[in-house]
């Protein structure tokens, strides 16, 4: 159920304003990385590893390479460059060497004329392999063999020191107290399984060699500039000679911050003299990214009976696989909100992330608070329960405020109504019970093997979430943007934004032209391809920051572009031009000392951004299967620059946490993924998706352009926690798993 | 091997590999990647197009098996005169993110709405339950068939 549109006016700040690439989306017009075509273009393949873990002897390409239409068969002895590359740490191998540490890792590259040409070569290199025990177990990781011989905790000065083996990172926050003692404690182990971005867009690019030596690639990707710099080194080239430019992407949700064919393809380009096209198929995409954490958490709440929190234990676990990819941020999140937005003057965190030979997790929209928010919600509810107190009110009672002094030492500012949300959230009306009998469609199991509703039971559940607004813990992050100002032969001023913002379906490109029309008071706002070659870094689009910081970038730049346009008499001649560029930072950031785990400085987080979401379930608990009917959600958004966006921001983002609660898990067996495909690994469909009634909680953010928050990640954060909650409200069941399976719902 | 089909109301020869899928030739032979591929195993609808007027997914139609037959794709369903109604709704009810489903969603909804002219809410759900879509959560989808119906 959505909100009614605001009325379109003039494309600026708070319309519902069309997408330029609707209509080209909608008739098959956009082109995706998928989509790219060159002349004389060659088709790129990876060979996979089969083992979770190995050492990698003898690589014999000699039969491969003399099979039909094959053009270059490559290893990690033609990489150029330096052999490791990554997001955060270095220590994922471009192709492997020595050993291989997940199921999939990339071990060598085919290029051919057609792509079965390349996969019938591919399975003609001859890998030797002597596999090795598999590291599967996040606990036991902890005292079995080093995969890797340097890791991120050797790191002097930055992170904490851990002997144990394995860690890629771990974080221990003491505030307060912690041997503080409460009326009332209630304790809990909780586990979820790994989760899959599963965007519709596999991972697909085009990388064209220049003729000079340099490349120019084509992919779909999250951040134009990161990506550059870790493909760079590894081809051994100076970085303007890697050009990398936005390609249509079908969806990211943190799954294309990794990279994935970019230096594949362009080692192929580079060596054919030939463009290459890869295309993941869905097999190898859910191998070849990146996944949300697996985590084992135990939490303690102590509290008095008058229902304040007095301290908090939480004890998370991550596995992060194979590679560090973005974990040392994402078990810093899940220590930064494992006590929940609850002001709470005592707590004890202590979050670690592994390596394993599972497969490797980074980001996914929610970044660490999504596992956590499972855990500290079931705690809620249980704590409401023994205090013999509404499980709404015990959050009200304990709702962090701005003022508060959050466990990481970091006093809360600005704009976080948590409170506010709460309540809009309880105020919304919950659907009465639908009577039996009823068409089966809306039965849980819908109309395959159901029953008539005999057994099915309803429940409701309450959950509240928060997170980070843009990176933190002292990144020094930016975001540029360039405004071209010129004036068209009748002398009509008109402006062309350059900004390398990754349109990965949120709408930044939307946001970007809203943001250019108010600021320069200009409807001819045209926005440039986004690429490296024009325009500084926007940084990623990620961590719910994309629509702060192009905003304050775009709009600096407009700004300074009006103000040369206003020293030069207000006109352009025809032909006449103002070209500035200008490079926005938010407020600063601190890390956390790596002893005691508190902030070093005003702020360890720039902003932060809270949901709330009720949802109603039907459970028929003779056959253990569910139906989610109803959910309503009231989000604080600061300001939505488009409502229509950021509705379908709260829609999307509530169904990723559905997924995670009910069907979504990648499932291994020793390491090895068994379920990579689209029939095993179970997504919400149209039948599975309750209509969402969503509020918006308007307390603009004094810090953020526009007072505009970031959206698209609380709605995920929150909903697996919300549906879990109704759910154990449906069955009387703890329920401390997700996703939640049939045989946990049966035989009550 | 040679095939000839009709697609788009335009006949076409495509020299193709017996193992080719429809979508392939499609996409990679004949100029037309609006059909998508997104998990070429007919579990997610992205690839949707009309096969001699019947919704398929041209990932699990060989092409060889296209040879003779008539193809519309969602390049060949507007007018001449703009979008089909169905696409306009799309962009209008905020339906359209990174937009990978879209092509295929917008080729069954357009089935759809040309059998159902005015579908019920469990109707519509379950025209569309083959086709996934992993950023609006649906509700804009539903809200732009509906606004399609309405126009039409």
């Amino acid at each position: 159920m959505s909100a009614p549109a605001r009325k379109l006016e003039r494309g600026r700040v708070g319309e519902a304003v069309r997408r330029a690439d609707g209509i080209p989306k909608t008739t098959g017009e956009f082109a995706y990385a998928s989509d790219l075509q060159a002349a004389g273009m060659l088709w790129g393949h990876t060979v996979r590893s089969p083992h979770a873990h190995a050492r990698v002897g003898e690589i014999d390409i000699s039969e491969a390479v003399t099979m039909p239409g094959v053009h270059a068969v490559l290893t990690h002895a033609d990489v150029p460059g330096t052999k490791l590359y990554g997001l955060e740490y270095a220590d994922q191998p471009v192709l492997a060497f020595d050993r291989v540490r997940y199921y999939g890792e990339p071990v060598a590259l085919v290029a051919a004329e057609h792509p079965e040409q390349a996969r019938r070569a591919a399975e003609k290199v001859r890998v030797e392999y002597e596999p090795l025990e598999p590291v599967v177990d996040m606990e036991r990781a902890l005292e079995q063999d080093e995969l890797h011989p340097d890791r991120p905790t050797h790191e002097p000065d930055h992170y904490r020191d851990d002997p144990r083996a394995n860690v890629v990172r771990s974080i221990l926050i003491r505030h307060g107290d912690p041997d503080t003692e409460g009326d009332v404690v209630v304790t809990g182990e909780y586990e979820l399984g790994i989760q899959d971005q599963a965007f519709l867009g596999p991972e697909s690019g085009l990388a064209v060699p220049d003729g000079d030596g340099g490349v120019d690639i084509y992919v779909a990707t999250q951040w134009l500039h990161v990506d550059r710099a870790q493909v760079a080194p590894c081809l051994d080239l100076p970085p303007e000679q890697v050009r990398i430019h936005l390609a249509g992407v079908g969806g990211a949700f943190g799954g294309r911050e990794d990279l994935s064919m970019q230096i594949h393809g362009a080692l192929l380009a580079l060596h054919t003299n030939r463009p290459v096209k890869i295309v993941y198929t869905r097999e190898e995409s859910f191998v070849g990214h990146v996944h949300r954490h697996p985590a084992r958490i135990r939490m303690e709440h102590r509290a008095n009976r008058d229902g304040k929190l007095v301290c908090v234990h939480a004890r998370v676990l991550l596995d992060g696989g194979a590679y560090a990819s973005s974990s040392t941020a994402v078990v810093t999140n899940a220590s930064s909100f494992a006590c929940g937005p609850y002001a709470v003057a005592n707590a004890l965190v202590d979050a670690t992330v592994v390596y394993t030979n599972n497969p490797p997790c980074g980001a996914m929209r929610g970044f660490g608070a999504v596992q956590v928010c499972f855990a500290h919600e079931a705690q809620m509810d249980k704590l409401a329960a023994a205090l013999e107190l509404d499980p709404v009110e015990l959050r009200l009672r304990n709702a962090l405020a701005p003022g508060d002094v959050m466990p990481n030492g970091q006093k809360v500012t600005g704009s976080l109504p948590v409170a506010d949300v709460i309540r809009r959230c309880a105020e919304l009306t919950v659907p009465e019970p639908e009577p039996l009998p009823r068409d089966s469609l809306r039965l849980p199991g819908g109309s395959g093997n159901v029953t008539r509703g005999e057994g099915v039971k309803r429940g409701v559940g309450f959950a509240l979430g928060f997170k980070n607004l843009c990176y933190s813990h002292g990144f020094d992050d930016y975001c540029a943007a360039r405004v071209r100002l010129f004036a068209g032969a009748d002398g009509a001023l008109a402006a062309e934004v350059h900004c390398a913002a990754a349109e990965v379906g949120q709408g930044v490109v939307g946001v970007i032209t809203q943001v250019a029309r108010t600021e320069l008071e200009l409807d001819d706002v045209t926005l440039a391809p986004g690429t490296t070659s024009t325009v500084d870094s926007a940084g990623s689009a990620s961590a719910s920051r994309m629509t702060w910081m192009v905003s304050g970038a775009v709009a600096e730049a407009c700004r300074a572009a009006r103000g040369e346009l206003g020293a030069r008499g207000g006109t352009l001649a025809p032909g006449e031009e103002i070209d500035v560029e200008k490079v926005y930072r938010h407020p600063q950031t601190w890390p956390l000392d790596p002893e005691t785990g508190q902030v070093t400085g005003e702020r360890a987080h720039v902003a932060f951004i809270c949901s709330a979401m009720r949802a109603v379930v039907e459970v028929d608990t003779d056959l253990g299967l569910t139906r989610a009917v109803w959910i309503g959600t009231a989000q604080d958004v600061g300001r939505a620059v488009n409502p229509q966006a950021v509705l379908g921001q709260i829609e999307g983002g509530t169904a990723q946490g559905l997924g995670l609660a009910l069907m979504e898990e990648i499932q291994t067996r020793d390491g090895l993924i068994t379920n990579a495909s689209f029939t095993d690994y179970l997504i919400p469909t149209t039948l599975d998706m309750p209509p969402v009634d969503a509020v918006l909680v308007e307390e603009p953010e004094p810090d953020a352009p526009y007072g505009a928050k970031g959206v698209g990640e609380p709605p995920t954060v929150v909903a697996t926690a919300a549906v879990a909650a109704a759910l154990r409200d449906a069955t009387g069941r703890d329920l401390t798993r997700v996703p939640v399976r049939p045989d946990d719902l049966i035989g009550l | 091997m040679r095939i000839e089909l009709t697609v788009n109301g335009e006949r076409h020869e495509a020299d193709v590999w017996a193992g080719e899928s429809l979508l392939f030739a499609l996409r990679e032979r004949l100029g037309l990647p609006g059909s998508k591929n997104a998990c070429e195993q007919g579990e997610c609808g992205s690839c949707s197009v009309l096969l001699d007027g019947t919704l398929v997914c041209a990932c699990l139609v060989l092409a060889a098996q296209a040879d003779g037959h008539e193809v519309v794709t969602v390049e060949g369903l507007a007018p001449e005169d703009g979008p089909h109604p169905v696409q306009e709704a799309f962009v209008q009810a905020g339906a359209v993110q990174c937009g990978f489903c879209t092509p295929g969603l917008v080729v069954a909804a357009a089935d759809l709405l040309a059998r159902t002219p005015d579908p019920t809410d469990d109707e519509l759900r379950e025209a569309l339950s083959g086709n996934l879509c992993r950023c609006t959560g649906y509700a804009k989808i539903f809200d732009a068939v509906r606004l399609a119906a309405g126009a039409s």
